[in-house]
């Protein structure tokens, strides 16, 4: 239960050229067709295994929408097929249909038939939609009185109120006040637990890297690549930039660094990073750090053109790409005028390791401004990996190096 | 002729479509004060316009109907009742079903659910609107002691009859509609025609005698007929002449769901 097989899947909606072409082909004996085929969606093909969580992201336009309505079965596929197995729950779009003069229990009841669920069902599970939803009394006044996030808590909590299978979700999740988005989120990862598989839409970077085993890029009605979210995520920041960037000739590169990990290497080229290093208090190369130990990341930036301004910044993240910290010249006032060509910067960052143990990366960036959408120079993803541990703390929780100093009063009260 | 996956859909969207029905019924007077009365009062007052202007003020009589007939004074507007409560029901789902899909677009675009519930819940929704007038209608021949008897049930077969006609047409109408704007406004205006060339407020026996026989063309003639005789003379229908309505409504219908399901993909792209 819960797999999910798409195969050789795509979408075209007929355009005609006039209103009376369609006519004309649907009731002229033996016409030729007239219509052309806009394709949307092509060859998409993927399998979710059973308990999987894949994400799916594309910048507006892939085609994400389509393929969950194409999943879903919405709409029909002009070719492929889309195979599921188990009950399935899409939360695409909440609160769909709801009415505004019916209360919100009624129109619990309501979205719960049309998700094909009987009248006894609904009322065995109201309790727990209403707990869920917390809206209090709300539940029996008219929708229409309603604010946009009580709505969407009745909505979400109507859609799940049943384990389903497969879970498809469409950024749903990014509405609601930040209580509930924590809540619904963590509703999913309780699914997710118990076996649900999951199909995510999001651009939301974290959502996607904390819950997907992986993730899939659309791009242009096609799936440009598939793997895990951490890489995904990367080549789609940069495939980003490169939209912004379109005039300038750039690429984006793909790099094996040692651990196999993909590198994404985007950008102008016009700077890069000649050498990156992590250096402890001696200045000597390191790739393992001691929580707590100061150490300085030595960026070598060559200048193949005239840069006009230049700033150089990285960010810190952790195995799951999650962004630890990130800072860069521009914010710390410190951008370089006027770089010639064939100059070499060398930028000395030094800070003490108040991280927790793990495996981190490192992100470099050179760019003229505050972000990498203007002047993308180098955009260089996991341009050095190393690692964190804990040689001489107590044992400690966490990927922050926050160490108290503790302070406790034990007071005796006499009576 | 409906296929199985079909009424596996209904059947499982049975709470759905009930729940539709009942809303929809709501939601039409859920902020008014005296709520549900409304659904009685406006077919009431329908009914007291219609005896009082056509049978009192223009003191219409059947031509044909004795003077002195236990029902004569009632004749008219039983007679009128009979035809424009049930032409209103045809008319209410033909309407209805013509822009059902139209209405429903968003749901259908975003959600995914058995489409065929859609026509189901306008058939319910214009049957139980015309349960209650009708009923009403009932109480009215009851009290007034012009209750036709036994001859009365034979009004099912052909309640039936006429819904199925009339979701035909709907169904046409409402899949070509979508595709075709322009289907929306004909079907109103020929239902305009239609109503009018139909024996409802004037009896047949008024037309001149060559075009009498183009009636037989008409299939809502049959149907209103079996109305009135049953409710006005207390005969049963005539079933010779209902038959070939009944074959075309099931024609109809076959040809409504089989454009249905062929265009039903393409429907959601269109919308």
């Amino acid at each position: 239960m819960g797999a999910i097989v798409v195969s050789g899947l795509g979408k075209a909606y007929r355009q005609y050229p006039t209103r009376w072409s369609r006519l004309a082909e649907w009731v002229l004996p033996g016409a030729r067709p007239r219509h052309t085929l806009k394709w949307v969606l092509q060859d998409i093909g993927f399998r979710v295994a059973p308990g999987e969580a894949v994400g799916l992201i594309g910048i507006n336009g892939a085609g994400k929408s389509t393929l969950l309505k194409l999943i879903t079965g919405t709409t029909q596929p002009t070719t492929g097929s889309v195979y599921m197995e188990g009950k399935v729950a899409a939360l695409l779009e909440l609160g769909m249909g709801f009415h505004p003069d019916f209360t919100g229990r009624q129109n619990a009841f309501m979205a719960g038939q049309l998700l094909g669920m009987t009248v006894e069902e609904i009322a065995a599970l109201m309790p727990d939609i209403e707990a869920f939803a917390e809206i209090g009394d709300y539940m029996d006044q008219p929708v229409r009185v309603y604010s946009s996030g009580m709505q969407m808590r009745v909505a979400f909590a109507v859609a799940t109120a049943r384990r389903p299978d497969i879970l498809i979700v469409d950024e749903a999740l990014s509405v609601g006040d930040a209580y509930f988005q924590h809540k619904s989120f963590e509703r999913i990862r309780q699914f997710r637990r118990l076996g649900t598989t999951l199909l995510l839409v999001s651009h939301d970077k974290q959502a996607i890297q904390s819950v997907c085993d992986r993730a899939l890029l659309l791009d242009g009605g096609r799936l440009a690549r598939e793997g895990a979210p951490e890489e995904i995520m990367d080549y789609y920041n940069a495939m980003i930039a490169e939209r912004e960037n379109e005039n300038v000739r750039s690429s984006v590169r793909l790099n094996e660094t040692r651990e196999g990990k993909l590198q994404t290497i985007s950008g102008t080229g016009e700077a890069t990073v000649a050498d990156i290093a992590l250096l402890d208090e001696h200045g000597a190369r390191v790739e393992v750090v001691d929580v707590g130990a100061p150490v300085t990341l030595q960026v070598t930036v060559r200048a193949h053109a005239p840069i006009p301004r230049m700033v150089l910044g990285y960010m810190i993240k952790d195995r799951l790409g999650q962004p630890m910290y990130g800072t860069n010249t521009h914010l710390k006032e410190l951008p370089l005028d006027d770089v010639a060509a064939g100059e070499d910067v060398v930028y000395r960052f030094a800070f003490p390791m108040n991280l927790g143990p793990g495996s981190y990366s490192v992100a470099t960036a050179i760019v003229s401004t505050d972000t990498h959408l203007v002047n993308n120079y180098e955009w260089r993803d996991l341009a050095l990996v190393f690692t964190v541990v804990n040689m001489r703390r107590p044992y400690f929780e966490g990927s922050a190096w926050l160490d108290p100093s503790v302070d406790i009063q034990r007071v005796t009260l006499t009576a | 002729m409906i296929p199985a996956t079909m009424l596996r859909g209904l059947w499982a969207y049975r709470g759905f479509v009930l729940g539709s029905v009942k809303r929809e019924f709501q939601s039409k007077y859920s902020n008014a004060m005296l709520g549900a009365v409304w659904s009685l009062l406006a077919p009431l007052a329908m009914i007291v316009v219609y005896t009082v202007i056509f049978s009192q003020v223009m003191h219409g009589r059947l031509p044909g109907a004795a003077a002195d007939a236990p029902n004569a004074r009632y004749a008219y507007s039983i007679w009128l009742c009979a035809g424009i409560l049930t032409w209103n029901l045809f008319a209410e789902i033909v309407a209805r079903a013509q822009g059902m899909f139209i209405e429903q677009a968003n749901l259908i675009k975003k959600i995914s659910f058995p489409r065929i519930c859609l026509p189901l819940i306008v058939v319910l929704n214009a049957l139980l609107n015309f349960g209650i007038i009708f009923g009403l209608f009932t109480v009215f021949l009851l009290a007034t002691g012009t209750f036709p008897g036994a001859v009365f049930f034979t009004l099912l077969p052909v309640l039936a009859l006429q819904t199925l006609l009339a979701i035909g047409i709907g169904m046409i109408a409402g899949v070509l509609n979508v595709f075709f704007r322009d289907v929306g406004p004909f079907v109103t205006i020929a239902m305009q025609f239609w109503f009018w060339l139909t024996p409802i407020v004037y009896p047949a026996s008024i037309l001149p005698a060559e075009v009498r026989p183009l009636l037989d063309w008409n299939p809502m003639a049959h149907v209103i007929r079996a109305w009135q005789d049953v409710l006005v003379k207390g005969v049963a229908p005539d079933w010779a002449g209902l038959a070939p309505v009944a074959l075309l409504a099931l024609l109809l219908c076959a040809f409504g769901l089989r454009l249905f399901r062929r265009r039903a993909g393409e429907m959601v792209d269109e919308l």
